[in-house]
């Protein structure tokens, strides 16, 4: 029973130690997209994993990169489930992630908007997000759509930096 | 993983499955989802109600890519592709929760590539042909304001799967609708050139606005968010001028068949290739 637990957590430390394939300076558990890891009965590890984007095609990496980290550290019954309910919102990222994320030039979300009926604003309200480079608060959107679903184009006008930023969703 | 080349590991051996979507070798987008279709939900609309949203889905990625290296600026088209990408991960899991409730076990794989044009259930303004940024800036906010409501909505359908990817897209879809609107602000309100130009993209997309009402009432919402849009954009409200038939019964306009054809000839071409 003891060795049971320890196993269990051994196979969780492993999971959360897993990079994310497109911002590798976070670990999965970082990143908040690991919903669980438990051993069933029989021996099978099971990780639960929740998707950021609908579209993000990293998922997959993600699944089969648990699996090979989980096969390799040992286990041979490994099962990846994929978890919608509740969806993963930037609020998961954690504060470790958000750290990792500033000290390589990408700034952090700040908190996701609330749930119900989404208002659609038309006037300038965009918050200040703070360049990860100087400091200032002086930056700009530049594209809110970037290389990965999950980030936006910024630009800081007192360094003149472009950097990314992880879009509050 | 042997990784001399690229080439060589995409080839590798990927256990039984062969699969296109993201090319051979992945999973399933539900996988180790519970499946269960809850007592009391009719199976047969559940799964034509994903496949309808995976079709307007679908088909829209495809029409968002074609911006792909045609877009005015590399920041529209990065946006384009993304807004894609979304819409085109929505449609994979709703293919995969239909294949699961309407008994067949198909994967998204045989919803998306061995259909025909008259087996697609996508309203038809999804599938006409690209025109200029402003029809693109049109047709994305009324379809965007439209799958917003749609998908508030269905996040309390008692399907939980439909409600868990409807309450997912939902984020999706309000960074979708902002974009389109705050262009069809700037184009509206830009030069003449450009005002005339939405003008004319409205007219376009009128005939085509009905059919988004025939299966899902959220009309006054969509109505509530176009007005705030063309006010703000010194532009008209569209009037409706409705065309006969609709893309939710099959019947669709020409253009659809050739969008079929480009996205469907590798794996038609070669149903069981993996790579």
């Amino acid at each position: 029973m003891v060795t049971t637990l320890l196993d269990a957590r051994r196979a969780r430390h492993v999971a959360e130690g897993v990079p994310d394939p497109e911002l590798p300076m976070l670990t999965l558990a970082d990143l908040g997209v690991l919903r669980g890891v438990e051993l069933t009965e029989d021996g099978t590890v099971v990780a639960r994993l929740t998707p950021t984007y609908s579209g993000c095609p990293a998922m997959a990496e993600m699944r089969a990169d648990v699996a090979a980290r989980l096969r390799e550290a040992g286990y041979a019954r490994v099962e990846i489930r994929t978890v919608l309910d509740p969806p993963w919102t930037s609020d998961w990222i954690t504060p470790a992630g958000r750290r990792k994320l500033a000290e390589h030039g990408i700034a952090p979300p700040g908190p996701a908007p609330r749930g119900g009926p989404v208002p659609l604003v038309l006037s300038p309200t965009r918050h200040a997000v703070t360049c990860p480079r100087c400091g200032s608060a002086d930056t700009e959107e530049t594209s809110r759509f970037a290389a990965t679903s999950c980030k936006a184009l910024w630009r800081c006008r007192t360094c003149r930096e472009p950097f990314e930023y992880v879009k509050e969703i | 993983m042997s990784d001399d080349h690229v080439y060589m590991t995409l080839a590798e051996g990927h256990e039984d499955d062969t699969r296109w979507a993201y090319g051979t070798g992945f999973e399933d987008p539900l996988h180790g989802v519970d499946t269960t279709v809850p007592e009391g939900i009719d199976a047969g609309e559940l799964a034509a109600l994903c496949v309808a949203l995976a079709d307007d889905a679908l088909v829209s990625a495809q029409r968002l890519a074609e911006w792909i290296t045609r877009a005015p600026e590399l920041e529209e088209e990065v946006a384009l592709a993304n807004i894609g990408l979304d819409l085109l991960g929505q449609a994979r899991l709703l293919y995969s929760r239909a294949g699961q409730v309407d008994g067949t076990g198909r994967d998204e794989d045989a919803y998306a590539y061995v259909r025909d044009a008259g087996d697609f259930h996508n309203v038809r303004l999804a599938e006409l042909p690209n025109g200029d940024f402003a029809f693109a800036i049109v047709r994305l906010l009324v379809l965007s304001s439209w799958r917003l409501a749609h998908f508030e909505q269905l996040a309390s359908h008692p399907d939980p799967v439909l409600a868990a990817i409807a309450t997912k897209g939902v984020k999706e879809l309000a960074y979708h609708r902002q974009y389109a609107a705050e262009w069809a602000v700037r184009l509206g309100d830009g030069t003449q050139e450009s005002h005339r130009r939405m003008r004319r993209a409205q007219e376009q997309v009128a005939p085509y606005l009905g059919e988004l009402f025939t299966a899902c009432d959220v009309r006054d919402e969509v109505v509530t968010v176009l007005r705030q849009v063309t006010e703000a954009a010194g532009l008209p409200m569209p009037v409706y001028r409705p065309l006969p038939g609709s893309g939710r019964d099959g019947e669709h306009t020409e253009h659809l068949a050739p969008l079929l054809a480009e996205l469907q000839g590798v794996a038609r071409a070669h149903p069981e290739a993996t790579w």
